[in-house]
């Protein structure tokens, strides 16, 4: 059976499989990319994500959801997770798995907050804090394919050591333009103070309404309300704003 | 058959408490909710049961902190697998407030702010097996976790302690409630793990 | 009473729903037969992590769909929509 890198249809039985960690990433203070081999894996779009299982050897078992935060690229997944510090499976994830370990994963699921390169409107990505981890999968996919659809990406966060894909995104994308707002504290020398975004921040690092862009906005539940009720505001229509909630630790 | 991961441990536990079947202990106090978290001003808060005759018995606040309260230490089991011991708690037992409810009704339907319900034999809410608690370890009872009041059943899996509790309907027939219309066991006996219909 | 948002969106039932139904629901239509709102269930709002999945009705918050899993058994009460609409599966 070919493997294809996108899948022929979403959908289709879902197992959970066996995912062996290959290799593990630092990307922030409190952030780490894994990266798993899962073999038959049918290959994902960008912005879909999994659910991951973790069983302990007296039978308890847990399950969340996490971003894929690579384009899909063979029988590898990588998953980029922040640390939790009162969290059950994030600092298992983070810290104690280690290369070779084996967790389950089922996906990849969800077809509304996914971006398609056959898409042609102007997209604007909002992410606050690791809710850039689906956004990015977007931008990746865009430069894996060579889309030339125009992207501008708006990145909350608290600090610049929260910062998620600090070197790649510093890389020239063409048609890619990046806005970085810090809530807590800023670089050095940086023109905006540090601060809760705002309206003004979405009207001038994103698109006017009216050329109709497709917004994906990810992040905390607070930030996902804030965000989408600012660009309701700023005029874009509820129907072309789509959400991702990550919810609380559990 | 799940594939173990190593050294995976999930919270950590405490092997000096007799756990029901199939429990696990944590020290937190996950949240679990099946709606938004309604928030009700103390002035307008009511507690209301309501007999199989129609009669209806109404608290307030004021009312309600105005009788004599009891603060039981109780452990709690989740029927998502979770158990936590020796929690305290303060509220007033159903003993007290059904002290003038005459009734002749054998189930209880309990009914919260928001739409959530839950059923239970009126039996099990009396006898200091049940209260309608307003705080937990020592401070008011937060929103997330049923404030400003809950009911406190911990004989049963605590999907049955319902938060933001309003009322409770007396019944001449068995009535389910919200989880126990999709699946949930219509008793929740932890100690003979009672999950689902059919347990 | 006001309410505090405490929900994830409908796209983070997708495996839960995929594994039930066969095929991605996120994508699915529906309308709420308490409000007559129309939405495609990943802009439900989604309660997780509980007994059970809830998806409410992101105008009203009325319940749309309860799935409720045991070992060997599955309750789905999908009475709060008025219809669901997909594409047929491949």
């Amino acid at each position: 059976m070919a493997r294809a890198a996108v899948p022929r249809r979403l959908g289709g039985r879902l197992r959970w499989k066996p995912a062996r960690l290959t290799d593990r990433r630092v990307e922030s203070q409190v952030a780490r990319t894994l990266v798993f081999e899962v073999p038959d894996w049918p290959g994902h779009l960008a912005g879909q994500h999994v659910d991951v299982r973790l069983t302990a050897e007296d039978g308890y078992s847990t399950q969340r959801s996490y971003s894929l935060a690579s384009a899909a690229d063979g029988e590898h997944v990588e998953l980029t997770v922040q640390r939790v510090d009162d969290g059950e499976v994030s600092p298992y994830l983070t810290e104690d798995l280690a290369v070779g370990d084996v967790v389950e994963l089922r996906g990849p699921v969800g077809g509304w907050f996914v971006w398609r390169p056959e898409q042609k409107e102007p997209i604007l990505l909002v992410g606050g804090g690791s809710g850039l981890v689906p956004l990015m999968a977007m931008i990746r996919m865009r430069r894996a394919v060579g889309s030339r659809t125009p992207f501008r990406l708006v990145y909350s966060v608290r600090s610049p050591e929260h910062q998620l894909f600090v070197s790649e995104l510093r890389l020239d994308d063409p048609g890619l333009d990046k806005t970085y707002l810090y809530s807590r504290s800023t670089p050095p020398q940086w023109p905006r103070p540090p601060g809760r975004f705002t309206a003004s921040d979405l009207s001038s690092a994103g698109w006017p309404p009216d050329f109709e862009p497709t917004c994906y906005v990810c992040g905390s539940t607070g930030f996902v309300e804030t965000a989408a009720g600012l660009l309701v505001a700023l005029g874009h229509h509820p129907a072309r704003i789509r959400t991702e909630r990550f919810g609380p630790s559990q | 058959m799940p594939i173990i991961s190593r050294g995976f441990h999930g919270r950590e536990r405490d092997a000096r408490h007799k756990l029901p079947p199939g429990q696990y202990e944590t020290a937190g106090f996950p949240v679990l909710s099946a709606g938004p978290t309604p928030r009700v001003d103390l002035d307008e808060w009511e507690f209301t049961i309501r007999t199989e005759t129609g009669d209806r018995h109404i608290w307030n606040w004021a009312e309600l902190m105005a009788l004599p309260s009891q603060t039981p230490t109780v452990d709690l089991h989740c029927v998502t697998k979770w158990s936590k011991f020796d929690t305290e708690w303060q509220g007033v037992s159903l003993d007290v407030l059904f002290e003038d409810v005459e009734t002749g009704a054998e189930y209880a339907l309990v009914h919260s702010y928001g739409d959530y319900t839950t059923n239970l034999p009126l039996e099990d809410l009396l006898d200091g097996q049940a209260w309608i608690a307003y705080r937990f370890d020592g401070e008011e009872l937060d929103p997330e976790h049923g404030g400003p009041a809950r009911l406190l059943v911990p004989h049963l899996y605590f999907w049955k302690s319902a938060k933001w509790v309003r009322g409770i309907q007396l019944l001449d027939e068995d009535e389910r409630g919200f989880w126990e219309n999709v699946g949930y066991h219509n008793y929740g006996d932890p100690w003979r793990e009672q999950r689902y219909q059919g347990d | 009473m006001s309410q505090t948002p405490d929900f994830l969106d409908g796209n983070a039932a997708a495996g839960e729903l995929q594994s039930v139904f066969g095929t991605d629901m996120t994508m699915a239509s529906g309308r709420c037969r308490g409000c007559d709102e129309e939405m495609v269930l990943a802009q439900a709002h989604a309660y997780l992590g509980g007994p059970g999945m809830v998806l409410r009705c992101p105008g009203c918050e009325g319940v749309l769909m309860r799935l409720v899993r045991s070992p060997s058994q599955m309750w789905l009460d999908a009475g709060g929509l008025a219809y669901v609409q997909m594409p047929v599966p491949a």
